[in-house]
């Protein structure tokens, strides 16, 4: 691969020799030279290896992430999968019905309802499970045995990598009608209940599962940013009569404040997506009416009524208001003089 | 609170504190104590539901019509309920789909990832920024479910493996820390072996490679675990119950409570404990990931930062 002696700009930062030119003969020559001026054959020529590299990846997210987009036409369609298995077919054969999809959608109860029950599971993981992670951080940061340390943080970090199924089987086996909460209230002589198929503590049992599975893998951002703080910076504190609690909130806490903004914006980008899976996965045992969030309002009328229009129109608005909560979450963390997703 | 600063004056056994900074206060009993007590309260609440879940699997019918249900003591041991689900049938067969799922689905995103990262990790090469933001922006939309599932009909992919495989086989933010940590690779490094003549493949497989296991291997548990869990889109592309995974096997066990084909007979006649099965299948699922994820635990810190938000 003697093509690859042409030097990629990095070198141009520290000027300090050409490779020999001795290696791959004339090339030598443009050692010093900004990419920018090289030829575009030439680059070609000398990254075309890398550019394979990444050809692989490129396809794969060309295919399953661009390619969709084009497929949500089907949401001003009244899209018929019986047509044709081959969904472009199907398509192309579909009659088109402008907008109608989106006044069904803007019509139907069932998706305001599930508008209703994911803005209300966003807002009770804001204030009940978002918190805990920094918490949690403060508290493993403290601990100064490392020992004690790592095995609490194996142990905190382990449910993160369960499957959502197996989350829910273990809260089945613990507070559903035939589950150990149950057990040992029969036992003393009360009724069995189920939580896992009210639909009164729906939301906050979701709000539960999450907790168990993802507050302890949540830490893992604070305590790097809390590891980042120079003990300098606790010893002056200490130094200018500033007790434990004071040096917490005046040096750990702004330590954190980038990391708590950064993730929060983030929340609130997503702020639609509120567990598909988790919520999937008990649809069934506690119905609808609590349990409908517009992801799986979306899967219910697509996959299973075949209502793919419709579903598709559904997803449509999430993914249009999705986007534009990002872009503004993004805006105002800016404004906050926080960095945000991307850079200005 | 306490800040850890490291000044091993004399190496301290791994369970002691290490020696406080002069200007630090010494802790009170009672904070101490508050401290360990939500600690050991946060890690029991993790480990109890586990317990319960493994000593259950592990008990005889009897110990579990005993005890009204779950075990919570274990009493009469026996590994009836394994022998009986790893004896061919169902849900050995689930499992071994998914475990070959997970192997053939974490090389392949191993292999597509880690060549991608490279390939846009050194920088001034042709395009990278082009193809960084193309990868980039899908972290800001997603097409949808319905026209993602319409694609992967139209590609003729189901009731076949590799739909589980291809559509969700790169995670962009996995390419995104893989190619932090290149980036980090000392270039004198990289420019020494390329003045000798390497080319990238080598440079890649020689050098960047072994530099970086830890990251590696944080990579490769996440991919793992991602194909391991995966229930979702098996039950949307495969329509042949044969063919589902374990954790699909699991949501018809646990939730809809049905027993596994061919042990119904067993379960009725009373030889085999409902129970002890549906336990045994959540431990098959729990194993091995909890054996495997502490081991790249040191790691974790490492791999998530770097790189993670790097234009």
């Amino acid at each position: 691969m003697s093509h690859s002696t042409v030097p990629r700009t990095h070198t141009e930062a520290e000027p300090k020799e050409n490779p020999p030119a001795a290696h791959g003969g004339a090339t030598g020559a443009t050692g010093k030279r900004p990419a920018g001026k090289l030829g575009l054959r030439v680059r070609l020529r000398r990254d075309r290896v890398l550019l394979l590299m990444t050809l692989p990846a490129v396809l794969l997210v060309l295919l399953f992430n661009y390619v969709p987009i084009l497929g949500n036409v089907v949401a001003f369609q009244e899209y018929d999968p019986y047509i044709s298995d081959n969904g472009v077919v199907s398509i192309l054969h579909s009659p088109w019905v402008g907008l109608e999809n989106f006044q069904r959608i803007f019509e139907d109860s069932a998706f305001w309802n599930a508008v209703q029950n994911t803005l209300v599971l966003f807002f009770l993981q804001l204030i009940l499970y978002f918190p805990i992670p920094i918490l949690l951080a403060l508290l493993i940061n403290s601990v100064v045995r490392p020992r004690v340390r790592a095995i609490s943080q194996a142990i905190l970090y382990l449910p993160h990598f369960f499957s959502w199924v197996l989350v829910i089987a273990v809260f089945q086996q613990l507070f559903g009608g035939a589950g150990l909460l149950s057990q040992i209230l029969r036992d003393h002589g009360y009724d069995g209940l189920s939580l896992m198929t009210d639909p009164e503590t729906f939301k906050f049992l979701i709000t539960a599962q999450s907790v168990w599975k993802d507050a302890g893998w949540g830490i893992i951002v604070f305590l790097a940013a809390l590891a980042s703080v120079s003990p300098d910076l606790y010893e002056a504190a200490a130094m200018d009569g500033a007790n434990r609690w004071r040096r917490m909130w005046h040096v750990t806490l702004p330590a954190l404040r980038p990391v708590i903004a950064l993730l929060l914006v983030l929340r609130v980008g997503d702020a639609l997506t509120v567990g598909f899976e988790q919520i999937l996965l008990q649809r069934d045992a506690v119905g609808p009416g609590a349990s409908e969030v517009l992801d799986t309002f979306v899967w219910w009328n697509g996959v299973r009524n075949q209502d793919f229009g419709y579903a598709a129109a559904a997803g449509l608005v999430k993914g249009v208001i999705s986007l534009g909560l990002v872009l503004i979450a993004n805006k105002v963390a800016h404004l906050m003089g926080e960095q945000g997703v991307y850079k200005k | 609170m306490t800040a850890v600063i490291d000044k091993p004056a004399r190496p301290p056994g791994r369970w002691a504190a290490p020696p406080r900074p002069v200007w630090e206060e010494a802790p009170s009993r009672t904070g101490l104590a508050g401290k360990g007590l939500v600690l050991f309260l946060a890690c029991l609440a993790i480990l109890f539901p586990l317990w319960i879940v493994v000593v259950t699997s592990l008990s005889t019918r009897k110990a579990i019509d005993e005890a009204g249900g779950l075990v919570m003591i274990p009493t009469d041991i026996t590994f009836v309920a394994y022998q009986e689900l790893l004896s061919g049938g169902q849900v050995t067969r689930a499992a071994l789909v998914s475990i070959g799922v997970t192997l053939v689905g974490t090389l392949f995103s191993m292999t597509v990832s880690v060549l991608c990262a490279y390939g846009l990790s050194r920088s001034g090469s042709l395009g990278h920024r082009w193809i960084l933001m193309v990868l980039l922006a899908t972290m800001f939309f997603s097409a949808g479910l319905i026209p993602t599932y319409l694609l992967v009909q139209s590609l003729g992919l189901t009731d076949s493996y590799l739909a589980l495989i291809l559509p969700s086989a790169i995670s962009v933010f996995n390419i995104l820390v893989l190619r932090g940590f290149f980036m980090g690779i000392s270039q004198e490094l990289i420019d020494s072996a390329r003045i000798d003549g390497a080319g990238d493949v080598r440079i890649l497989r020689q050098i960047v490679l072994p530099l970086s296991r830890a990251v590696v291997a944080v990579i490769t548990l996440f991919y793992a675990v991602g194909y391991w869990s995966a229930w979702f889109n098996a039950s949307l592309y495969l329509n042949d119950q044969d063919m589902l995974p374990l954790q699909n096997v699991m949501i018809q066990l646990v939730q809809k409570q049905e027993a596994p084909v061919g042990l119904g007979q067993a379960i009725k006649t009373g030889e085999l404990s409902g129970l002890a099965v549906q336990m045994a299948v959540m431990v098959m699922a729990l194993l091995p990931v909890a054996v495997l994820s502490p081991f790249v635990q040191k790691h974790f810190k490492k791999g998530m930062l770097t790189g993670a938000v790097k234009g």
